[in-house]
């Protein structure tokens, strides 16, 4: 029985061509899995068979020993995943997204924790503006407002540096960083090193 | 710096994420009265439009109403449902509505809730006033209004799967029709075939029976169709 994730035997065709196969790795709780490779390598496959958004070619993905696409319901809800679109909805303000997100999610925030969440992504005065009207890198921190309001365990983040600009890309360091001491487990994809404090584990996969 | 994660219950959790997508869909619908509106006035328009090419042939129109103004329904809800998982799968959200912990049709079922209200119903309710067009007054008209709040929600349930089926492809709204429209046939036959009961002078509880059987097994069954079909879609 293991505390985390654990990836057995992995394996991704896409069209008839095979990404990777036979991919075996353990994550702990607190660590951090950095994948990187080139365009069309996988990544982005890899993080949706983690979700179970995407059924494996060969062998399964296992959260606390149990795989995720038979044990549904109980991982998604250790579980914050973010791709590459914002999933934002452009008519509604950047608060009413995220309230949305909170609540799908199965959970509840009052509107005090909203706010404050995002004020922390540096969107204080901007809650109401449609999404729509927001700039990319603005969109981004919408998105990643969710993060900390989940108390999920797990992160699965698509390029989540992605149009951030230098404050925004410390404050989601720092966000990470959080979540990892917390005994949380962070996914991501990155083709530039993430630049954690000293002392958190980090492993890197390339594709 | 990190706030308490707020706690977690079973039900409130199931409950407040269908509120969640009921109240998101509807508040967007609002937003976006232009879309909204369009089936609407394209529902008004068509009907109005036979009494006008056919003239002032009270028997002719008395015997058509019925017909028209069902199949002008069928159109209308099919022109709006095309958006209906569209619009999701373009920005993201589809994927957050896969990853709730929530069961999957239970969702479906809010974003076709959401949109019936926003659509389907504003067709009913307008539904008497162009029914008088057709002199289908009185209880026909009634029968006609009852005919379609109960068929207008099944429309909108067996569309579901259509969009859901069609969801990430291109040319969808020709595929939606073509899938969706023959589903609709029976929809069709036992609604108009109700009005024109009550103009017969006949009972109408057999074909409103019939409309309420088909509700409650597309309630049921839409859901888990269009939910399978979209797992299958993101993949």
């Amino acid at each position: 029985m293991s505390g985390g994730l654990e990836l057995r035997d992995l394996g991704c065709v896409r069209g008839r061509r095979s990404l990777f196969r036979g991919l075996d790795l353990r994550l702990e709780p607190g660590q951090l899995l950095r994948v990187t490779g080139a365009n069309g390598s996988g990544k982005t496959s890899l993080l949706r068979m983690l979700c179970g958004l995407l059924a494996p070619a060969q062998g399964e993905v296992l959260w606390h020993g149990r795989s995720v696409r038979r044990d549904r319901e109980a991982f998604l809800q250790q579980l914050v995943y973010l791709g590459h679109a914002a999933a934002l909805k452009d008519d509604l303000s950047a608060l009413e997204n995220l309230q949305v997100a909170v609540r799908l999610g199965g959970r509840t925030a009052d509107a005090a924790a909203l706010r404050q969440a995002l004020a922390d992504a540096g969107l204080r005065g901007r809650e109401h503006l449609p999404a729509r009207v927001l700039s990319q890198g603005q969109r981004r921190r919408a998105a990643l407002a969710r993060l900390p309001l989940g108390g999920a365990r797990l992160w699965v983040l698509d390029e989540p540096f992605n149009a951030l600009d230098t404050a925004a890309t410390g404050w989601l360091l720092g966000l990470i960083e959080g979540q990892l001491r917390g005994g949380g487990l962070v996914v991501l994809t990155s083709h530039q090193p993430v630049a954690l404090g000293d002392g958190v584990p980090q492993v890197d996969l390339a594709l | 710096m990190r706030s308490n994660p707020p706690a977690r219950d079973g039900n409130d959790g199931t409950w407040g994420a269908w509120r969640a997508v009921f109240q998101r869909d509807l508040r967007i619908a609002l937003r976006r009265r232009a879309d909204t509106g369009s089936a609407l006035v394209f529902f008004v328009i068509v009907v109005s439009l036979f009494p006008l090419g056919v003239g002032p042939q009270f028997e002719l129109l008395r015997r058509m109403g019925p017909g028209v103004v069902w199949v002008a329904a069928l159109l209308a809800s099919m022109l709006a449902l095309g958006r209906l998982f569209a619009d999701d799968h373009a920005d993201g959200t589809l994927e957050q509505l896969l990853l709730s912990p929530t069961p999957l049709p239970l969702l479906v079922l809010a974003k076709t809730a959401a949109h019936w209200l926003a659509s389907g119903l504003l067709l009913v309710l307008v539904s008497p006033l162009l029914a008088l067009q057709f002199d289908l007054g009185g209880a026909a008209g009634g029968v006609l209004f009852l005919s379609l709040l109960l068929g207008t929600p099944l429309l909108s349930l067996i569309g579901t799967i259509g969009a859901a089926l069609t969801v990430g492809l291109r040319g969808a709204g020709v595929l939606l029709s073509l899938l969706v429209l023959p589903l609709c046939a029976p929809v069709l036959i036992f609604g108009a075939g109700a009005v024109e009961a009550a103009q017969a002078g006949l009972g109408v509880a057999a074909h409103f029976s019939l409309l309420g059987a088909m509700l409650l097994v597309a309630l049921f069954l839409a859901p888990l169709a269009a939910a399978a079909a979209l797992r299958i879609a993101v993949e």
